[in-house]
């Protein structure tokens, strides 16, 4: 392989990482805090892109420049709406029962969602590229990238992360939330609303996976099922990484972007596969995920 | 009254008797037409237009008194259910709702398990959208037809035009959804391609995941290899990404573009699909038909169809209209043959071998042999036109369906390995846009 082809396939493989960052790292946070594994965190992902691509092509009109912001704006709309009423009254009726009905309830949120989504916005593609065009392309040894792709998501990416750090480490915030994920009871004990802070978490997580979806948006098309592909995705980097790790989804959503990136240029065929053969070795050596630590059990 | 009643049912009994099993029947109050199509997931883009389409189609036939005199009525059923769930479904049509004829399906993975249930259940059933050749090749039907061409003839038209028009090319590149449609196409394609351009060479054969978001990797690889062409047999969501995606980086300006079956993505793309991309349609469908565009009927079948759905048809809808021009000339058929009495089921299969129909282009044949249907290939270039938002066909060329398909009782991939290389050179007339 040249240093050509090389060059290439990283900075494919970063813009590919930085997306899935986003959808991955909200599963995570809400497994790691709420420990729901949320089955329609796809469909967040497909609400987050198709809310976006609507605002974006209404607001188009006025200026194309306010396509930017209305990724952010339907991205904490999905998050706060659908998020903040699925917790409310969803999951948190369930919350200490049996783990299985926290998957059932999700599962069927899904199948909801995805009805819904075709009866909202039909089956036909829906495409709104204002984002990209408007950024200019860059060329990297001959080949031309789009800024936005290249650029602007991982950027977006590494702010996530660096924000979601600080905010957990370094804010009031944080700490009650990582009180409550250490220990609901002596949380609760001191006074901390654990019901306010799972809500919150909960429409935390909602958002980043409608910001995936939602800065996906400009570069593709918006079909009905997007939200499948995604979730399983998911999936595998969160469980890669070890449920609830957030920097963990950070690294292992790279090493899978580049490695897939790697796989099109050496062997295609194996590009599908790349993700879950990565999930499979690194869960037969490391069970708990990459970054995941075993926990003793307190009873 | 009574006695009357009890004459007339004896008439009747023996009329039925004398007449054997396979006698005339009386006319049914209504024709039932079951119609597995996609309603969910990303072929959708086909089944709820075809969908429409079918509702169109059988509303114009009973303003028109039916068929033979007995109106049409649909069910539907869900190809996106898929598996088990289609096929206990279609069951369902055939044992409890009792239809006359189905219409199955869109996909050839649900081709593959419907058309054997159909034959064993006796149950009239018409392929009408799916393109596996290998499906009609295996096995001889009795009750199983597909009424527009295969995937043969499909890819085998979009080839020759390349040739045609950009005969000097040295690299091509394919990048096609990874699953049996994109893997079969081009097998058959670069099978064809060896034998009449046995110097060009494959750079990139790349196959990304069905349903893919994005494909920046896959086109920057192109963008550093430079092929000459690059196929593509993608559809939907799919193929509009790709080509948004390479023409966002100059992909397609800097290559000659191929969309094998691109038809159903024109409208979408709009002003993003460039000038000068080569464009097939599955069949001569294309709603501005060269040979068609003037008659009254398909403008008005078009202009209906955009009122109600806001785009003009697609291939899916021209196929749709195809099932059902199919079993309108079949019942015609054997009515004519039965002195007009209403024919039982096998009478209308026997009238379905050689019978030529026509739906919203050339006509097409029922070969009796395998009944695969023999169905023309419009493929053209994309070019701006004045009265459109979005690229229009140029330079269509018709391809004769007798001369691209497959013998009966040949394989596929066998026969193209026995095609001259000047076989792409045969005289295909060629049409301008509104010329």
């Amino acid at each position: 392989m040249d240093s050509t082809i090389a060059v290439l396939a990283i900075l494919d493989g970063l813009s590919y990482a930085a997306l899935v960052f986003l959808v991955s790292v909200g599963l995570s946070l809400i497994f790691g805090v709420l420990r729901i594994v949320n089955v329609a965190h796809g469909s967040l992902y497909a609400y987050g892109a198709y809310t976006a691509a609507t605002i974006g092509l209404a607001v188009a009109k006025i200026s194309p420049w306010l396509t930017f912001p209305a990724l952010l704006v339907a991205s904490v709309l999905v998050g706060v709406v659908i998020g903040g009423l699925m917790e409310r009254f969803l999951l948190r009726p369930v919350y200490g029962r049996e783990e299985v009905l926290q998957l059932l309830i999700t599962f069927a949120v899904f199948m909801i969602m995805d009805n819904l989504q075709r009866l909202i916005w039909g089956v036909q593609p829906i495409f709104a590229a204002d984002p990209v065009k408007l950024l200019p392309n860059v060329s990297v040894l001959g080949v031309n990238y789009t800024s936005y792709q290249v650029i602007l998501l991982p950027l977006v990416a590494l702010a996530t992360l660096l924000g979601l750090r600080y905010f957990l480490r370094h804010t009031l915030a944080g700490a009650v939330i990582l009180a409550v994920t250490e220990d609901r009871e002596a949380a609760t004990a001191i006074g901390i609303d654990a019901r306010k802070v799972f809500l919150v978490t909960f429409m935390i997580g909602a958002s980043l996976a409608a910001l995936g979806g939602a800065l996906a948006s400009p570069t593709t098309s918006l079909v009905p099922g997007m939200g499948t592909d995604m979730i399983v995705l998911s999936f595998a980097v969160a469980a890669t990484a070890g449920l609830g790790q957030i920097e963990g989804a950070a690294v292992t959503a790279l090493a899978i972007g580049l490695a897939r990136a790697f796989i099109i240029y050496i062997q295609p065929e194996f590009e599908v596969l790349v993700p879950y053969l990565i999930m499979v070795l690194v869960l037969l050596v490391r069970p708990m995920g990459l970054f995941g630590t075993s926990k003793v059990r307190k009873i | 009254m009574t006695l009357f009643k009890t004459l007339l049912g004896a008439a009747a009994l023996a009329t039925t008797i004398l007449a054997g099993p396979v006698a005339a029947q009386d006319k049914p109050k209504e024709l039932k037409i079951g119609i597995a199509t996609f309603l969910s997931g990303p072929a959708s883009v086909f089944g709820v237009p075809a969908k429409a389409a079918a509702e169109m189609i059988a509303e114009d036939i009973n303003k028109k008194g039916g068929i033979g005199g007995v109106p049409v009525s649909l069910s539907f059923i869900d190809e996106g259910a898929g598996g088990e769930a289609l096929v206990s479904n279609y069951r369902r049509l055939v044992q409890d709702e009792k239809v006359d004829v189905t219409f199955a399906a869109i996909s050839s993975g649900s081709c593959v398990q419907l058309a054997p249930l159909a034959e064993d259940l006796k149950m009239m059933n018409f392929m009408w959208d799916c393109g596996a050749a290998s499906i009609l090749e295996a096995r001889k039907y009795r009750y199983v037809f597909r009424t527009q061409a295969n995937a043969t003839p499909e890819m085998l038209a979009v080839l020759m035009y390349l040739l045609k028009t950009k005969p000097d090319f040295k690299t091509i590149a394919v990048v096609n959804q990874d699953y049996a449609w994109g893997r079969e196409s081009w097998e058959i394609f670069s099978t064809a391609l060896k034998q009449m351009k046995p110097d060009v060479k494959v750079v990139a054969e790349l196959f990304p995941k069905f349903g893919a978001p994005d494909f920046s990797t896959e086109i920057s690889r192109l963008m550093a290899l430079k092929p000459d062409v690059v196929l593509t047999t993608s559809w939907g969501g799919d193929l509009d990404t790709l080509v948004r995606q390479a023409g966002q980086r100059g992909l397609l300006q800097q290559t000659s573009f191929v969309l094998g079956i691109g038809e159903t993505s024109i409208q979408r793309l709009g002003k993003d699909l460039p000038e000068g991309i080569i464009v097939g349609a599955r069949g001569d469908h294309w709603f501005l038909h060269p040979e068609m565009k003037n008659d009254a009927g398909f403008k008005a079948f078009n202009e209906a169809f955009k009122a109600k759905t806001g785009s003009y048809p697609i291939y899916s809808v021209y196929h749709m209209q195809q099932a059902f021009s199919a079993l309108q000339g079949a019942y015609d058929k054997a009515l004519k043959a039965q002195g007009g009495k209403w024919p039982s089921r096998e009478q209308v299969i026997d009238a379905m071998a050689g019978l030529e129909f026509k739906g919203w282009g050339r006509p097409v044949t029922m070969r009796g042999e395998d009944n695969q249907g023999l169905e023309a290939q419009l493929v053209g270039v994309t070019k701006a036109a004045p009265g459109y938002d979005f690229k229009v066909l140029d330079n269509m060329m018709l391809f004769e369906p007798k001369r691209i398909t497959n013998p009966a009782g040949t394989k596929s991939v066998d026969w193209l390995k026995t095609l001259p290389a000047d076989f792409y050179k045969a005289v295909v007339p060629t049409f301008k846009h509104g010329g």
